[in-house]
């Protein structure tokens, strides 16, 4: 995908106007042209479907798609929707490229790894704060250890070459995904901008069921935005946080800028509930709204409700 | 996606949330990842070398900030404390790759130049805690020694029950690295190491031998009590 084509696409066309609504309603998707460069299957345009003037967005090859996603995949218990087609009519679409994919899954792998021997080295001392003090922070696991099942190495020093060792693919497989999405473009469809924020309250409001029908989007919706921006900067904030305890003194300056190395600790260990928590809702939400996309993380083929790739 | 697709994905992640949580479960990497782990920790020590700089000083405290002494755990590696019989015939033994072997009283080594500062230790288990410690610089005694240009290490050596530990040159010449015996403003205590404990702001606290006895430059890189049971060995901050 150009640049070029990035700036044109619905991303910024769908958003100038208003809540985007009128293209979403069912039954307007627009036609013939829905083919992004990337279909590899035939797609069969939406029998009935009525052209319409108001979706011209200024990336319509970009565009349609989205609005036909919208059409054809309303809310479940909306009884007056249209039935919708079935998926054969849905269009392959390269969704991830083989760099993406792989770095997804090493750092899932890792991350477990990281998560687990830092709670077996958490257990050393299970506590924040200077020797006689406590922080003024909340901690639920404040004098408890993390169950067996849930740590790796054994005992501190097999937790400490897990963490140790498991830093190196961490941190060279982030480098080597954030250095795809810059010079491949992809972090476009990923990075949470200003312009964002409105579509993220419609997208919130369609999951609290206060509006119907789903709004419009490209590869990801805005929350979707959000959620990957927060994690690469969590990814980032874990790395620094943690660096800054294994160095304290070589690298004072950077354990000095978590608050010193006792508020370093703390942020490390907030760090791995965030992790936990975004990997629970993000598989959750993998299966009960998009389970294609698990599909296309393996093979890097998406076929289904959202095949836009803006 | 058809439901065939679908049940295929969820067995899928099933397994390998299964293998997910066969990889912690307390696993402590068995026989055959836990050397290689270790192996692995060697390329930490070359990095925190690298890392190391060595006129880049930790950062010292006010008296006021101390950690109350009580807070500051002490512990020893013998069954019972490690006491000397006769704490007057107690010497420094300084040897190894060097040009002038030294035996020291403790006399002698408070004699030397003093160093004192009020800095924040270190434990490998996550806690940390502020004193005092005086002591003579380890570089005042290397100088009076001499190293032959083939020492790269230091063996110290104690009397608690084989406690030992191995540092590299550098780290040991720093100028914060000490051989103390004070703490907070008195004679170090038997539970902190009497008469003489190895100090550095710049290591983690198990890397800084209690009980000194004996000093050894060598030209190679000597274990020690935990490092060979498989903490890193260079334990540097």
């Amino acid at each position: 995908m150009t640049p070029d084509k990035e700036r044109a696409g619905p991303d910024s066309g769908n958003r100038e106007p208003e809540p985007a609504a009128a293209p979403l309603q069912a039954g307007a998707p627009a036609v013939g042209a829905a083919r992004p460069p990337e279909v590899a299957g035939p797609i069969a345009p939406e029998e009935g479907a009525s052209p319409s003037v108001e979706l011209a967005p200024a990336g319509p090859d970009e565009a349609a798609p989205v609005a036909a996603a919208a059409a054809i995949a309303p809310p479940a218990e909306e009884p007056a929707a249209p039935e919708p087609p079935p998926t054969q009519e849905h269009p392959w679409v390269r969704r991830h490229h083989w760099i993406v994919r792989l770095t997804h899954w090493i750092n899932a792998i890792v991350l477990v790894g990281m998560v687990a021997s830092g709670l077996q080295i958490y257990g050393a001392y299970e506590r924040f704060g200077i020797r006689g003090t406590k922080l003024p922070l909340p901690n639920p696991m404040d004098m408890h250890q993390a169950p067996k099942w849930m740590r790796l190495g054994g005992w501190l020093a097999g937790g400490l070459n897990w963490h140790f060792f498991l830093m190196w693919p961490l941190v060279l497989n982030g480098l080597l995904y954030l250095g795809y999405l810059l010079v491949a473009g992809e972090w476009r469809p990923l990075l949470f901008r200003p312009r964002d924020v409105r579509p993220a309250i419609e997208m919130q409001k369609y999951y609290l069921r206060l509006r119907k029908d789903h709004p419009a989007q490209g590869k990801h919706n805005a929350l979707q935005k959000g959620a990957y921006t927060f994690i690469v900067l969590l990814g980032v904030l874990s790395v620094l946080s943690g660096l800054a305890l294994w160095k304290p003194v070589q690298l004072s300056w950077l354990t000095a800028a978590f608050g010193g190395y006792e508020l370093a600790r703390y942020w490390h260990f907030v760090a791995v509930w965030l992790f936990v928590a975004f990997s629970l809702v993000h598989v959750t939400l993998v299966f009960v709204v998009d389970p294609a996309s698990l599909r296309a993380m393996l093979t890097g083929w998406y076929r289904g409700r959202f095949p836009s790739h803006d | 996606m058809t439901d065939q697709d679908r049940r295929r994905f969820l067995a899928s992640l099933a397994a390998s949330g299964i293998a997910a949580i066969g990889v912690g479960c307390g696993w402590d990497g068995g026989k055959r990842f836990a050397p290689k782990l270790m192996s692995w920790s060697r390329v930490n020590d070359w990095v925190s070398a690298r890392l190391f700089s060595g006129s880049r000083l930790a950062r010292e405290y006010p008296i006021a900030r101390r950690t109350q002494g009580a807070e500051f755990p002490a512990y020893f590696v013998s069954d019972n404390m490690p006491t000397l019989a006769d704490p007057g015939a107690w010497r420094l033994q300084v040897g190894g790759l060097v040009r002038k072997p030294a035996v020291l009283t403790l006399d002698r080594l408070q004699s030397l130049p003093r160093l004192s500062y009020t800095v924040k230790h270190h434990c490998v288990e996550g806690w940390t805690a502020i004193a005092t410690w005086a002591g003579v610089p380890f570089r005042v005694v290397a100088e009076m020694v001499e190293p032959l240009p083939a020492a790269r290490y230091v063996k110290f050596t104690s009397f608690d029950a084989g406690y030992s530990n191995g540092w590299d040159l550098p780290s040991a010449l720093h100028p914060q690295t000490i051989l103390a015996y004070a703490y907070n403003d008195r004679p170090l205590m038997p539970d902190h190491g009497a008469p003489l404990r190895l100090y550095s702001p710049t290591k983690l606290g198990y890397k800084n031998t209690k009980y000194l006895l004996g000093v050894e430059f060598t030209d190679t890189r000597p274990g020690g009590y935990w490092e060979d049971q498989g903490y890193p060995w260079y334990g540097g901050l």
